[in-house]
């Protein structure tokens, strides 16, 4: 039976549409009461994921339990148990909110009454109240999600899916959205969320797992996986092709990095740091003395593009290449080491 | 901001026993079924247009084309066509039927309701209810327009009350169909396909001229077609003027004005109970 501390259980999870292959034995744990951010490029299989412990898709293979029910042989047991908030909003674009709400309420056999007052009070918390009249389609973005966000939470669910909950929001919309999943978070409900934003799932995820065509390729709390893909970046660009090798050897020395990238177009040469004002000063010194003119120097987080470009493009062609042992600081994480497809030894410059 | 009066999801009520159970699945239709109305209070223009159709459909026939049909039998071609006419809109109800189905299933509320522990048949039952509620009225909105261009029954008040019950019983058989084929067409742009093809059958009836009139193998098409039957058990029930034919199925049209949409649902229901189970599966 399930380890009763995990609100959900994925393994080896399949799922294919004609020959592809959208879920290819994705394995997923997530213990009770975490919020979980499920990190993946387009096409990776998130939305796939979440319909099917939603029990809105029947998998091809493999196991999946949420809230200790298995998807397959005990769907209505798991939906007792689960909220969702799909990527389109799953309410009645016809209607206003507090009608959808009402009938929702109505379904979870609230009550007329009840659900009307549901319906309020919910209105009142995500801060719908006097846009409630309004049909839905009136709504901007962010109204439209924290309203089906809502609609997931008119009965406390044990298990909480956000299918990219901001995508096409603009910062404030996101901005809301997250204030009003933070308040959920509290009360001990378990949180899978899906996301293209890294900074998303940083925001409000205890753990991260990075999904890429269909299985899971790494696994770790938001500072592991930034570290794991090299933490800061400098950028040095220079005025002179021919100087493009010295350059990246300069840089190297003086930010102490492995893994220098250079690019030609660009004239860039960019490495990873760890002591960011060392790296610096350190790089404008050696760069002078070293008689080569850059053009311009910075430093930079590393963007969502390099995150999967790290964690996709280094994927090991070849099995067994996956875990090369941990990187430094590693060793803190909860999970580190132990097999869990991590981050570890994709340290490697693409 | 306190989630305090939200009642933990595992420990809501739920029905125990068959007749338990069944009163949740009645009470979740009609909330779906409710849906669909205040659908219909946000949209009065859609409705309006819905049900005024058939009327401007029956104006036309009538006052357009009427003029050059006569009724083989003598007899007033306007009493002749308005039964056809109450078939042909309980017929037409399929593409109604298909249109808002599939435009339904596209959205995502679909998604939300099927992740619900709520009955699983809600969804389509609270769609046929309403569709009847509105076919019910379209009913009788286009007797009350019958009766203004001089349309009358001569029969007693029970056969108009069992001509009445045989035109929604093939709208229940359409209505099932039409929700298959919503569901088994999935897109709307099939639908529009669905609906091109549903006007040459609604004509090759007897709605609007005998079968006689049609080439021997259309005649006897259109003799069965379903629609057929229950315009002409109508036109009995209302003492309207129809052809005498001794073509076997219009002897029996009373008949098979039952028999065909109970055909039609034992085929259509249990195929589209199934196709939503499974739907996206």
């Amino acid at each position: 039976m399930t380890d009763r501390d995990h609100a959900i259980v994925v393994e080896g999870l399949r799922k294919n549409y004609g020959t592809h292959r959208a879920l290819d034995g994705l394995d997923l744990t997530v213990p009770r009461g975490t919020v979980r951010g499920v990190l993946g490029p387009n096409g990776a299989g998130k939305t796939t994921c979440i319909r099917a412990l939603a029990t809105l898709l029947r998998p091809d293979g493999g196991r999946a339990e949420v809230a200790g029910f298995d998807v397959l042989r005990q769907p209505n047991e798991v939906r007792y148990r689960i909220g969702l908030l799909g990527q389109h909003a799953a309410v009645d674009e016809e209607l206003s909110g507090r009608q959808n709400l009402e009938m929702f309420g109505r379904l979870y056999h609230l009550g007329a009454r009840r659900a009307g007052q549901r319906a309020d009070e919910l209105l009142e918390q995500f801060g719908l109240a006097d846009t409630g009249r309004k049909a839905i389609k009136q709504y901007s973005g962010g109204m439209r999600r924290r309203l089906d966000l809502a609609a997931g939470l008119i009965m406390r669910p044990q298990v909480l899916f956000l299918d990219e909950p901001t995508t096409g929001l603009d910062p404030r919309g996101r901005r809301e959205v997250w204030n009003a999943v933070r308040t959920l978070v509290g009360d001990g409900t378990t949180v899978l969320l899906t996301t293209q934003y890294l900074e998303e799932a940083d925001q409000l995820a205890d753990r991260i797992s990075v999904i890429d065509h269909g299985r899971a390729i790494a696994d770790g709390t938001a500072d592991e996986l930034k570290s794991a893909i090299g933490g800061d970046r400098i950028d040095v660009v220079l005025h002179r092709a021919d100087e493009l090798a010295a350059a990246a050897s300069v840089v190297g020395m003086a930010a102490r990095a492995d893994g220098v990238e250079t690019d030609a177009d660009s004239l860039r040469v960019s490495a990873p740091v760890v002591d960011r004002v060392a790296a610096l000063t350190e790089t404008v010194r050696a760069l002078a003395a070293a008689g080569i003119e850059a053009r311009d120097i910075a430093l930079r987080r590393p963007t969502l593009d390099e995150v999967f470009l790290h964690l996709t493009g280094a994927r090991p062609q070849e099995p067994g290449a996956v875990d090369e042992g941990p990187p430094p600081g590693k060793a803190a994480g909860p999970k580190a080491g132990q097999g869990s497809q991590g981050t570890s030894g994709r340290e490697a410059t693409v | 901001m306190t989630m305090t009066s939200a009642v933990d999801l595992s420990a809501m009520a739920r029905p125990t026993g068959r007749a338990a159970r069944f009163g949740w699945a009645l009470a979740d239709a009609w909330t779906m079924t409710r849906r669909e109305l205040a659908h219909w209070a946000r949209q009065p223009v859609q409705l309006v247009v819905g049900l005024a159709f058939p009327v401007l459909m029956l104006v036309m026939f009538a006052y357009f084309i009427g003029g050059g049909m006569h009724v083989a039998g003598g007899g007033d071609y306007k009493e002749f066509l308005f039964p056809g006419m109450l078939a042909l809109t309980m017929a037409f109800g399929l593409e109604a039927t298909m249109v808002s189905l599939t435009a339904d299933l596209n959205k995502g509320v679909v998604d939300r309701f099927r992740a619900m522990p709520m009955s699983r048949s809600a969804v389509l039952v609270g769609r046929c209810a309403a569709d009847m509620i509105e076919s019910l009225v379209s009913l009788l909105i286009l007797l009350g327009a019958g009766l203004l261009m001089g349309w009358r029954w001569h029969g007693g008040f029970g056969a108009g009350v069992a001509a009445i019950g045989l035109l929604l019983l093939l709208r229940f058989a359409m209505l099932w169909m039409g929700i298959y084929l919503g569901m088994a067409a999935g897109k709307p742009e099939l639908v529009q396909t669905v609906q091109i093809l549903v006007w040459p059958i609604g004509f090759l009836s007897n709605a609007f001229t005998s079968t006689d009139t049609m080439p021997a193998w259309l005649g006897a098409i259109a003799e069965w077609n379903p629609m057929s039957a229950t315009a002409t058990a109508v036109r009995d029930l209302f003492n309207n003027p129809g052809w005498d034919s001794d073509a076997w199925a219009s002897d029996h049209a009373g008949l098979l004005a039952v028999a065909w949409p109970l055909v039609l649902v034992a085929v259509f229901f249990p195929l589209a109970v199934r196709r939503y189970q499974r739907l996206s599966g």
